[in-house]
């Protein structure tokens, strides 16, 4: 088969799709951070447990409750915000005032709490979920799973949706304005305490929900959190901190540059978005798309 | 005479340790525009955080249309009709200048249409897509005000709206100020320019050290100019 700047076709678009798919899960995670760290001001060190969480009820519904993969894309993202909504109206609320810091270790603390029950109850070494939608296509350059497809497919739908609310509509009109300046926003007669909840309680949500889609793709195990976490830190790094827009197309740009550092040099696979955090902070500090405080 | 919209008894306020309002006693009736007369930190801005339920720390009584205020949260104030106008204006520059306009949701009937609007501040319309950052201090104060009218708010608070802004963008608050005063809105007003105060208020209490320290009527302003000088520190 003819070869695209040396290499075959299947290896390098069977890399861009993997690029993709892990670019997927940036951009929903990050989106979550960035709306959460844009209202609340805190860098919710849990979104990855929030995210293994999500992976973990959708098995536990399947598993225990026979609740299919369709029914616990609705009802894991719901259950896990639900928890959300205690950890802001219990814990979170109670460090608005205070530095950045607070937040972060609270929510650090929370994540490790959250790993060590579930790696007590189930063990480190993951378990399987099957897939809802077998097969795939040939597309003749490459092999397509219809699972990865629908991967990259409800991810970009997710991200547009939230992107849209955000910037497009009353709400989010509410929510942007909230994050200059909230007490300004709660003069004009809006529960800005009920939306800050609420808003935690979403970005958890999306956590939650890219666990639920993550579940059949990689092995549901306690630590899946934790390992993709840092280097969504580093994406919302480079995109910018607040920035909706930028948490997507970050997301999703430095998943294909993952994929392709793969195929072209495989060692720096591992390293490149770090590489480019680097690069950023030294020329943007403030982020690709985030705006300079 | 008009009954009394809102009546502040006693009112203390803090911030931290800081305690700023010690025991402030005042009344604004019904159309009234009001002003609280006072130097840099003695307490206007506080007291009207307070009356909007911004100061967390605050004790007292503050009394709107009969219904005690002092434990509200801001934004349930805001919906019997309260509305405030702050110092900096709180202009969002994510927004943009229609956007502003309309985030503030209609609380009450009575509020001004986006027509009347543009009859009273025809340069807010020209900039109506711009980020609101990219207004003149003017500019952006014309868009707070704007802002607030159209929620049917019937208390007004307008924290010192002349501040910085050159004289002729101050002509157009007064006249702006005097529209909802013809409009039969009520207005707590902070100002430390009391030559600019007396030619839109009836009243002035004298504030300094977070109390009430005097009242006069506007025509009674010529006559303690002198002493309004000494109070304001002019």
């Amino acid at each position: 088969m003819m070869e695209l700047i040396g290499i075959p076709p299947q290896a390098l678009f069977g890399q861009l799709m993997l690029g993709l798919i892990n670019g997927s899960f940036y951009a929903m995670l990050s989106l979550g951070l960035a709306v959460i760290f844009g209202l609340l001001n805190v860098i919710n060190f849990a979104h990855g447990a929030q995210y293994m969480l999500g992976a973990f009820v959708a098995w536990m519904l399947l598993n225990w409750l026979g609740i299919p993969y369709w029914g616990a894309l609705v009802i894991a993202p719901i259950l896990v915000a639900a928890t959300g909504l205690v950890i802001e109206r219990v814990f979170l609320r109670r460090l608005h005032d205070l530095d950045h810091l607070y937040g972060l270790l609270l929510t650090f603390g929370l994540a490790l709490i959250f790993e060590g029950v579930m790696r007590s109850q189930f063990g480190a070494a993951g378990m399987p979920y099957g897939n809802p939608l077998p097969g795939g296509v040939n597309l003749g350059f490459m092999y397509l799973p219809w699972y990865r497809g629908w991967i990259i497919v409800a991810s970009l739908a997710i991200c547009l949706a939230t992107w849209f609310v955000i910037e497009r509509t009353k709400l989010g009109a509410y929510l942007r304005a909230a994050t200059e300046r909230p007490e300004i926003v709660q003069s004009f007669g809006i529960d800005v305490p009920r939306m800050i909840t609420l808003t935690y309680a979403f970005g958890v949500g999306l956590a939650a929900l890219a666990g639920v889609l993550a579940a059949p793709a990689y092995q549901v195990s306690p630590n899946m959190g934790s390992n993709l976490i840092i280097v969504v830190f580093a994406v919302v790094v480079i995109g910018g901190m607040g920035s909706i827009m930028g948490a997507i197309v970050t997301g999703f740009g430095l998943g294909v540059i993952e994929g392709l550092t793969k195929v072209f040099y495989p060692e720096a696979s591992n390293t490149v978005i770090f590489v480019i955090m680097a690069l950023v902070l030294m020329v943007r500090p403030a982020g690709l798309f985030g705006a300079a405080k | 005479m008009p009954e009394t919209l809102l009546k502040v008894s006693d009112l203390h306020g803090w911030y931290g340790e800081s305690h700023i309002l010690h025991g402030m006693n005042f009344e604004v009736r019904k159309g009234e525009l009001v002003t609280l007369l006072g130097r840099n930190g003695a307490g206007k801005t506080t007291t009207l955080k307070a009356i909007m339920g911004l100061l967390r720390q605050r004790k007292g009584s503050v009394a709107f249309d009969g219904t005690e205020t002092i434990s509200m949260a801001p934004h349930k104030i805001a919906r019997l009709g309260v509305a405030l106008c702050p110092e900096e204006r709180g202009i969002f520059s994510a927004l943009t200048v229609r956007e502003n306009l309309h985030l503030p949701p209609v609380l009450r009937e009575g509020g001004m249409t986006e027509a009347e609007i543009d009859t009273l501040f025809p340069r807010l319309k020209e900039r109506w897509g711009n980020s609101g950052a990219k207004l003149s201090g003017g500019e952006q104060q014309m868009l707070a005000i704007a802002r607030i009218l159209r929620t049917g708010a019937t208390l007004v608070l307008l924290d010192e709206p002349t501040e910085g802004l050159a004289p002729v963008i101050v002509q157009q608050i007064r006249d702006a100020l005097l529209e909802l005063k013809r409009r039969g809105l009520t207005v707590l007003l902070v100002e430390q320019n009391f030559r600019f105060a007396s030619t839109v208020a009836d009243r002035h209490y004298v504030v300094e050290h977070g109390q009430v320290v005097d009242h006069m009527t506007s025509d009674e302003i010529a006559a303690n100019t002198e002493r309004l000088e000494a109070f304001l520190g002019v």
